[in-house]
């Protein structure tokens, strides 16, 4: 990235900064040009929020930028493992050995030599954060299961309860079945990690983790080995011999149904990610058009609109992570059902179970 | 596209970070609570189904109750009617009785009374010949101390006998 770029974001970054909104920005670097005009990309800005970065930005004070620089961990088969602080990309040339970050804050080797990049970015610090939240919290709430053991529950605990039920009641039972028990700590850790990552995304200088294709990827992922795992074998005649179609349309409805088993983990994967990137999208662009249009008066409107788009993506944050937790159980559902009554058709209606209350 | 193009280290951390945590919440969070809330549904399940045992136990009893109230209630009718019968027999048994005996006694009085009085009758009638006898013999010594008034009163005898 050239330093009249940078810039230009810096001088942004002022502004921004009325809307707390993380921005990548390099320190140290030409304070005069923090107050000259610059050319406003919202596009840039936008992206850089909803990538990942090898930084976590948290706010920019007059000329400091509070930032906090986030371990780099490189794998080479020649080299090894190599370890460093992310702020030793913070010189003239973004360089530190033969590493170099590029203006997409990726890191490129100079050499070109073969490499993997296990740093901890900034989603990777807010994932690590949001398990230790989660443990905390439900650590505490299963230590008062223990405390509170015969008594009405209370605290969080009493919050969270109707919550693990409905995912029990409403998200299991009557999508999986009798077996449903068997599959209540994926459902609850995927619903609560979801959940709890959307809103800490929606908090400033946030983390944008589940709209992170590479997050959802591996929570579809683990949906479809789940689902594979636990089949049975009238999961496998359904696709193999669908029951009620003629034998000369199976040819056809084979790989249709091979191709069903994947699709259902891909769009998972893409639900989430798109929902969640696609709201932060939303209100960044919002707040981009104040710079766009260079004019207190539109503040107020923005702020409006963007607080409206807030609340939203507060429901959006806890309505996807139902969506997905419904969705998996679901497929689970399909997968372990099993078939009392098959041979005709209907086998479809069978598919969703009624509620066994 | 930057996007849409899954990152190897985040891939990596996240199927790690994730297993861990749907280890140890799976093993220290979920599996307590779903047994406290299975536990205590249970309870409440047992004392739903307890109270209403007892419930339909108590009503069962207080029919039972009614029942034998009722029974005793008309045992108590029964013995109470029965005792009124028994009680009215005897008290007419007795008046009957009663009755009976005053009129024997009231017979036998009167026969009694009537056998005094031909008794005291007789007496008197015997008392009054004798005293009848004595009062003629006494008239009749003075009388006849002379030997005229004998033989006068011989003839008025033998006189009356023929009128007889």
């Amino acid at each position: 990235m050239d330093a009249g770029h940078s810039s230009k974001i810096k001088n942004l970054l002022f502004f921004l900064l009325l809307a707390l909104i993380p921005l990548k920005s390099f320190a140290d670097e030409n304070p005069t040009a923090e107050y000259q005009e610059g050319e406003f990309k919202a596009g840039d800005m936008i992206l850089h929020h909803v990538g990942d970065s090898h930084e976590w930005h948290f706010a920019t004070i007059g000329h400091t930028h509070l930032t906090l620089p986030l371990p780099v961990i490189l794998y080479s088969p020649e080299r090894g493992l190599d370890v460093f602080s992310s702020s030793r990309f913070h010189n003239e040339t973004q360089t530190y050995g033969d590493y170099r970050l590029d203006e997409h804050d990726h890191i490129v080797s100079l050499s070109g030599a073969k490499f993997y990049d296990f740093s901890i970015t900034r989603n990777v610090a807010s994932l690590f954060l949001s398990a230790l939240l989660l443990i905390i919290i439900f650590f505490s709430v299963a230590g008062a299961y223990k405390k509170n053991n015969g008594r009405a529950p209370r605290g969080l605990q009493s919050f969270f309860e109707p919550i693990i039920l409905f995912v029990r009641d409403d998200i299991a039972k009557p999508n999986i079945g009798s077996k449903y028990q068997r599959y209540m700590p994926y459902l609850l850790t995927v619903f609560f990690f979801i959940w709890f990552n959307n809103l800490l995304g929606l908090m400033p200088g946030g983390a944008n983790l589940t709209g992170n294709i590479a997050v959802t990827l591996v929570l579809a992922l683990i949906t479809l080995l789940i689902v594979l795992f636990s089949s049975n074998k009238y999961y496998w005649q359904h696709i193999f011999a669908t029951p009620g179609v003629p034998v000369w349309l199976l040819p056809i409805m084979i790989p249709v149904e091979l191709i069903g088993i994947i699709t259902k983990p891909f769009s998972l994967m893409v639900r989430l990610f798109a929902n969640i990137t696609a709201g932060h999208i939303i209100i960044l662009s919002l707040f981009s058009l104040i710079f766009i249009a260079k004019s207190i008066a539109v503040g107020p409107v923005i702020v409006a609109f963007a607080l409206f788009m807030n609340i939203l993506e507060l429901l959006v944050a806890i309505l996807q992570a139902y969506v997905f937790t419904m969705l998996s159980a679901l497929y689970i559902g399909s997968a372990v059902e099993e078939h009392e009554h098959h041979g005709d058709l209907g086998i479809e209606h069978d598919s969703v179970h009624p509620d066994h209350h | 596209m930057n996007l849409i193009t899954p990152e190897l280290g985040l891939l990596f951390w996240q199927t790690v970070t994730f297993l861990c945590l749907l280890l140890l919440l799976g093993r220290f969070a979920w599996k307590p609570i779903m047994s406290s809330l299975r536990e205590r549904e249970e309870t409440i399940e047992n004392a739903l189904k307890s109270a209403e045992l007892a419930r339909r136990e108590m009503a069962k009893l207080r029919s039972d109750n009614e029942r034998l109230l009722d029974e005793a209630r008309a045992e108590r009718d029964a013995m109470m009617r029965k005792a009124q019968q028994t009680a009215d027999t005897i008290v007419e048994e007795a008046k009957n009785k009663a009755a009976a005996e005053s009129n024997r006694i009231v017979e036998s009085a009167r026969a009694a009374i009537l056998a005094e009085r031909q008794a005291a009758v007789d007496d008197i009638r015997r008392q009054i010949a004798v005293l009848s006898v004595d009062v003629a013999e006494k008239v009749l010594r003075r009388q006849l101390k002379d030997e005229p008034q004998q033989r006068q009163l011989v003839d008025q005898l033998i006189k009356d006998i023929h009128l007889s």
